[in-house]
């Protein structure tokens, strides 16, 4: 068992490369922005664009709308390395196998989550949030979004060797999506009613220390059991 | 334990196992739900309030408590498959998976069969409700997932993988559910824990939650052996047992 490199240096470079290959193909890292748009432009024509009533919906729609479009990336996440056989590599070297796994999770955070947060300012726009509810929204998603793509590398994981593997893992991930969701949008709510929200934050936080330690491990189980 | 567990990590000593284990669980699923049911549904008294339709209590809540018992009986199974990799162990996760979902789908019903005349809709956004809901999804996501595979070896891993992460999210559904709830709405219908329940009710209550428990187990162990045998078919002594019979 030789190891040239530190194990820093195998975490970068795993997620430096995922990284650079979403910035050559620029539509992985713009479709699901775009969907998370789309999306929420059609609750005001579904429900009616009255701004009370959106802004009473805001947060839910927000977070539903990041739910769908992190599972959009999620399928793509092993199903490359999977299908190039870089996959296998990666679980025969000599490196920890959670490591590499936990780099790829942060890239695929990189690409799809940062970008949702970082473009919230403008969605509270258009769903009329106030600003106390945007600093709201901006920490739920920031704390919230890594934790959907921890979540949902284990349903693409376990999915990776499956023909028609995309529907199943939203099958398989959304229900765990729930308590994210409800502690998410319920700081939103409370924010809303200028009331201290920073317990739902601190829950958030917990759950996401618990995935960073936990879901590497499960994803490496996951994605032997698909190579294998 | 391993001791003890290691003969029945051979698929014909576990066979055996489910054979000699099969008759006792049937005979208590048998004798208890006779009685239960009889006692229950006949002779127990009617409640002052809801008059006879809260007899569906004697269906709703064993099925209820059980579909909580098998989804962690399933999770058991699945820690034992993935730590001493045992094949059985996930023969025995796809063997629960399905009975536990449907006793998760009879809970849900005859609750909104009975929530239906008492709240007067057939379902509330109640915590209750929801998260035995998000189980049934849980237990649909491990079935779903086994089915997808062509390679059933890696099927049944996969599947434990799925069981244990299920296990790990469910309190912190379960308790994010009650929590969403009562932070919307404050005074929510909690029967079971203003209101305890007579003893005259309370025994059959308990009658039906063994004969379930027996139920859940036969319709288990009876999955087990077929999918042992499916398993195991071209294996001398299989081949023995199917000539024989």
């Amino acid at each position: 068992m030789l190891r040239q490199h530190s194990y820093w240096q195998l975490f970068s470079a795993v997620c430096k490369k995922d990284v650079q290959l979403a910035f050559r193909q620029r539509a992985e890292i713009v479709n699901p922005i775009l969907f998370f748009l789309i999306v929420i432009t059609l609750f005001p024509l579904a429900i009616g664009p009255e701004p009370g009533l959106l802004a009473r919906m805001a947060p839910g729609i927000i977070w539903v709308a990041a739910l769908l479009s992190t599972m959009l990336g999620l399928d793509k996440l092993f199903r490359d390395d999977f299908n190039d056989g870089s996959l296998e590599q990666l679980i025969a070297s000599s490196y920890p196998l959670p490591l590499t796994v936990l780099g790829k999770v942060v890239a695929h955070w990189l690409i799809t989550g940062l970008p949702l947060v970082l473009m919230t300012p403008l969605f509270a726009l258009l769903l009329n949030l106030d600003s106390q509810a945007l600093v709201a929204t901006v920490l739920t998603l920031l704390l919230g979004t890594p934790l959907l793509s921890f979540i949902g590398a284990i349903g693409a994981g376990l999915t990776v060797g499956l023909q028609k593997g995309g529907i199943l893992m939203s099958l398989l991930v959304l229900p765990l999506y729930i308590p994210v969701l409800i502690f998410a949008t319920s700081a939103i709510d409370t924010s809303t009613m200028s009331l201290d929200y920073s317990g739902q934050l601190a829950i958030l936080g917990a759950m996401l220390v618990i995935a960073i330690i936990s879901a590497p491990i499960a994803i490496s189980s996951a994605l032997k059991v698909s190579v294998s | 334990m391993w001791k003890w567990l290691h003969p029945y990590a051979k698929a014909d000593r576990a066979y055996q196992l489910c054979n000699t284990l099969l008759p006792y669980f049937a005979v208590i699923t048998v004798v208890c739900m006779l009685v239960g049911w009889v006692w229950g549904l006949a002779y127990a008294p009617a409640d002052y309030q809801q008059k006879d339709s809260y007899r569906i209590i004697f269906i709703h809540v064993p099925s209820a408590i059980l579909s909580m018992g098998a989804y962690s009986s399933m999770a058991i199974a699945a820690v034992i498959a993935l730590v001493w990799q045992l094949r059985n162990a996930e023969l025995a996760v796809i063997a629960i998976a399905p009975v536990g979902a449907c006793v998760t789908a009879i809970a849900l019903i005859t609750g909104a069969a009975w929530g239906k005349p008492m709240w007067g809709a057939w379902w509330v956004w109640d915590a209750r409700l929801t998260s035995e809901l998000i189980l049934l999804f849980l237990y649909l996501g491990v079935l779903s997932l086994y089915h997808a595979f062509e390679d059933k070896k890696a099927a049944g891993r996969a599947a434990s993988i799925l069981a244990i992460v299920g296990v790990i999210n469910l309190p912190i559904i379960h308790f994010s559910v009650e929590w969403w709830n009562t932070l919307h709405q404050g005074a929510t219908i909690t029967k079971f824990d203003t209101k305890a329940i007579d003893s005259s009710m309370f025994w059959p209550l308990m009658v039906n939650i063994v004969a379930f428990a027996g139920f859940v187990g036969t319709v288990t162990l009876m999955r087990l052996k077929n999918e042992i045998l499916q398993r195991e078919k071209h294996r001398p002594w299989v081949r023995q047992l199917l000539n024989r019979g």
